[in-house]
């Protein structure tokens, strides 16, 4: 097999007495959609952000590409192709939705001084429109993302994830607060994104049938720790996975 | 349209800065180099809290560095500009390392911090005689003689002082359009998102101080030959509250809002004449009507009005939370 | 060691006046979030509305100070809350500020126009005699403001602590949602803090300003020196404003008596600026709501 695009070894993050994350491993591979669940207070949050850099893990080593990078902050993650999401509506409200995707995509490209003195769109107006394009937001491109629907803010959210070309994307709840028809479309983007780029997602959802429906393998956290792991279809029917949520 | 309109208002604009001092008084003159001078030092502060969202209370202190570090170095026979190269980039550093407190504390206590700091600069000035000349300060500054130009009058002085408004409002154009503008907007709407896009916050943060500090230093190389005195009141913390009036009156992160920002502090009180000692209650108390009907500043007044006349246009609805702190 | 506790009482006493200031401005920011920037001039005042009282009104002295602190809460803090803080709080934090700057402005300026830019003497509170103790002289008005400022703060603790009103003030400041499901009106709460920071800064202002004379531009450093306190001694509660309070007082007059007179201003400031960044919470107080 390939070798896997992130690893999480041994991943331990704990409050004062309270273990969120407690041991936790697995690989990612380039191109899979991975989901990871588990109920509320299972630690996937904490997790996630144990990779991101917003968190620094008690233990553990995080390594993309084969390289390790715990401690980097979450703007030198993003730089090694590293893109991310964000639960809350996250965009850049009084920015236009262009200029939102093109400051995804400007500190790629290159120096610092050399983005003062060059082109004000750092050449990326092409890209970025390519990229609304995609996520059917053309009509809004010179909007100010603040005054966009939730569903529409999400898309531009997930559109600046991609704007940089990450090889690695991780979806923190892409589904929550969005409505039926406007989650059908964003499942539908992000499939076709995959297959289009390969690029790589690990999904944290709480919406089941998106994340079923969504991803190749699925990982399933209860207490800090896998309890599952597998094909969409193993992991609903494994009776641990029914106790976790069911008893927790 | 309006694509086609900002040139045109940007050259009467010019047009009514070069001819507003023709026929005017002595005294006139010089209130309008001062006008253009603090509105440098406020575009400064404009990058720093309008543009960038990080708040500061010191930007006198360092209109005082500059204004020292000019009075000095032109006092010892040193020329204007590289005099006012060394008071840019004096501030530029002191900025930098004032820029450290806003990674570890944001808002209020961010206020605290340079308000301190502009105290205490007011402090040293004040009883190091040996190099400030203490509370009496340092007088006869010569005023910048360039050959065939020289600014002993008001009305030269005057011209030159456009002359370094209209390079240094373009630069700051070029700063706030490229790159690094897209990423002080960021950090003042969405750090934590701003960082995970790959913006360095942290040196965007730095970069923020010290260049809005740098401004406030070129105001002060101009400050030092337009007064020819310069002492320690006036850099204290009261004028560094003036300037963020100024910033946020003519309204935060709008590019042309600090030129009308300080012409309501340094011009009006002159056609507000007649209202004798008043006028500064009459402006405190418009500042408070201003703060509760439109926190956006005159500009974010003046837009809202014309969303107003002009249906169909979405209000930026936004501005209501103008790099809140 | 006689002139060391001179000089210690003597701060101890200015510094419980600070305590008064700072109290009040802790308060405000914990019920409404209100950073007043105008709390110097909030101190400043009180002394001019006596004085009205006694040259204009031509009230003895114990009625003109009632007058003076009557005003001073309804002007200081039914007005200041109901035509400045209200209609503000939509608008966010910057434009609080920057309004409570401009109020800052307009008090100051206001006094100098209708009281004139020269100090005012204001009539002694207390006598003006010393006392001899172990060789010091101490002063009894000294005493006194220690005497008076620490019985208030002690009263006002009893009272948050203690009455039902005080304790429905405090779940207010702390929890304003939690608050309101448990019945308490918030609304009145906090307009009941408002008030309680205008008559601490009006108590400030009579027993400083028979030291510092009266005039337009005292709020300007009593201020400062209140917020220096405030954040000092821990920006969410009474205990650390007090602490603060006195510790500036003291420390202000060591500095000026044993090491520098030029930098004794300079003192509070860097202590400020060390605790903002190294212990933002304060010295007594604790890390709630600072977690990033």
């Amino acid at each position: 097999m390939n070798q896997p695009i992130l690893s999480v070894r041994e991943i331990t993050k704990s409050f004062g007495a309270i273990r969120a994350v407690d041991g936790v491993s697995f690989d990612v591979y380039p191109g899979e959609i991975l989901g990871l669940i588990g109920p509320n207070g299972s630690g996937k949050s904490t997790l996630f952000n144990c990779i991101l850099g917003q968190l620094q893990p008690n233990s553990g080593e995080v390594e993309i590409n084969g390289r390790p990078v715990s401690g980097r902050r979450p703007c030198d993650l993003n730089k090694l192709g590293l893109g991310r999401t964000f639960q809350q509506l996250s965009v850049f409200p009084q920015m236009s939705v262009i200029d939102n995707i093109i400051l995804a995509g400007q500190e790629h490209r290159g120096s610092l001084f050399g983005r003062l003195f060059g082109a004000p769109d750092a050449g990326l107006t092409a890209d970025a429109e390519r990229l609304i394009e995609f996520f059917r937001l053309s009509h809004l491109k010179d909007e100010m993302a603040g005054s966009l629907s939730y569903g529409q803010q999400k898309l531009v959210d997930a559109a600046m994830a991609f704007m940089a070309g990450p090889g690695l994307v991780l979806l923190d709840e892409p589904a929550g607060g969005v409505n039926l028809t406007m989650l059908a479309g964003l499942k539908e983007r992000l499939v076709s994104y995959n297959r289009e780029h390969g690029t790589t997602f690990v999904v944290i959802e709480h919406n089941m049938e998106f994340v079923m429906s969504l991803c190749s393998r699925i990982i399933v956290l209860a207490e800090g720790r896998i309890i599952a792991e597998g094909p969409p279809d193993e992991v609903r029917a494994n009776p641990t996975v029914i106790d976790a949520y069911l008893g927790g | 349209m309006k694509r086609r309109l900002t040139p045109i208002l940007l050259v009467v604009g010019l047009a009514l800065l070069i001819v507003a001092p023709l026929g005017q008084t002595d005294y006139i003159k010089y209130i309008l180099s001062s006008w253009l001078i603090f509105a440098i030092a406020a575009m400064g502060l404009n990058l720093t809290l309008g543009y960038a969202g990080q708040i500061s209370l010191a930007q006198a202190s360092f209109i005082g560095i500059g204004a020292y570090t000019t009075a000095l170095l032109t006092l010892a026979g040193v020329p204007w500009i590289p005099s006012m190269l060394a008071a840019m980039a004096v501030s530029f550093l002191v900025g930098l390392a004032l820029g450290f407190p806003a990674l570890r504390v944001q808002g209020h206590f961010l206020a605290f911090v340079t308000l301190a700091f502009n105290t205490l600069f007011y402090l040293v000035a004040r009883n190091e005689d040996w190099l400030t000349g203490g509370p009496y300060g340092l007088s006869g500054m010569p005023r910048p003689d360039f050959w065939l130009f020289d600014t002993n009058q008001n009305l030269p002085f005057y011209y030159f002082t456009l002359a370094v408004f209209v390079v240094a409002a373009a630069l700051m154009w070029g700063i706030v359009r490229s790159p690094w503008g897209r990423a002080f907007k960021g950090l003042r709407e969405n750090p934590i998102r701003a960082e995970s896009l790959g913006v360095d916050t942290r040196r965007i943060t730095l970069l923020a101080f010290a260049i809005g500090s740098a401004y406030g230093g070129l105001a002060g190389a101009l400050i030092s030959p337009l007064v020819q005195f310069i002492n320690p009141d006036s850099f204290a913390l009261v004028q560094s509250i003036r300037i963020l009036l100024m910033v946020v009156v003519g309204g935060a992160g709008f590019f042309f809002g600090p030129l009308f920002g300080a012409a309501m502090v340094i011009l009006l009180p002159e056609f507000l004449r007649f209202t004798e000692g008043y006028y500064l209650m009459i402006y405190a108390s418009a500042v408070i009507v201003l703060m509760v009907f439109c926190p956006s500043g005159l500009i974010g007044a003046g837009q809202a009005l014309r969303e107003r006349f002009r249906p169909g246009h979405r209000v930026r609805g936004d501005m209501k939370q103008g790099s809140q702190l | 060691m006689s002139q060391f506790l001179q000089v210690f009482l003597s701060g101890l006493s200015t510094g419980s006046i600070y305590a008064l200031a700072a109290i009040g401005f802790t308060l405000l920011w914990q019920a409404a979030q209100t950073v007043n920037f105008a709390q110097g001039e909030f101190v400043m005042l009180p002394a001019f509305f006596v004085l009205i009282g006694i040259h204009w009104l031509h009230l003895p002295l114990w009625l003109s100070l009632i007058f003076g602190l009557i005003v001073a809460v309804i002007v200081l803090g039914l007005l200041f809350k109901k035509v400045v803080v209200e209609p503000m709080l939509p608008n966010g934090g910057l434009p609080l500020i920057i309004a409570t700057m401009a109020l800052s402005i307009l008090l100051k300026e206001g006094t100098k126009q209708f009281y004139g830019a020269e100090a005012q003497p204001f009539p002694n509170i207390f006598p003006q005699t010393t006392m001899t103790l172990d060789g010091a002289v101490i002063s009894v008005q000294d005493i006194m403001n220690l005497v008076v400022s620490l019985g208030v703060v002690v009263g006002l603790t009893l009272f948050l602590n203690r009455t039902r009103t005080g304790r429905c003030m405090q779940a207010t400041a702390q929890n304003p949602e939690v608050a309101e499901i448990l019945g308490v009106n918030v609304k009145r709460m906090v307009l009941y803090t408002f008030l309680v920071n205008a008559a601490l800064a009006a108590l400030a202002s009579f027993l400083i300003s028979p030291i510092y004379l009266a005039k337009f531009s005292n709020g300007e450093t009593l201020g400062l020196v209140a917020f220096i306190a405030a954040i000092v001694g821990g920006f969410n509660q009474i205990r650390g404003a007090l602490v603060g309070g006195l510790l500036i007082g003291v420390l202000d007059n060591l500095t000026a008596t044993y090491v520098t007179t030029e930098y004794r201003a300079a003192l509070p400031l860097v202590m400020l600026i060390v605790i903002i960044l190294w212990r933002p919470q304060g010295l007594l107080g604790t890390s709630e709501g600072r977690q990033v």
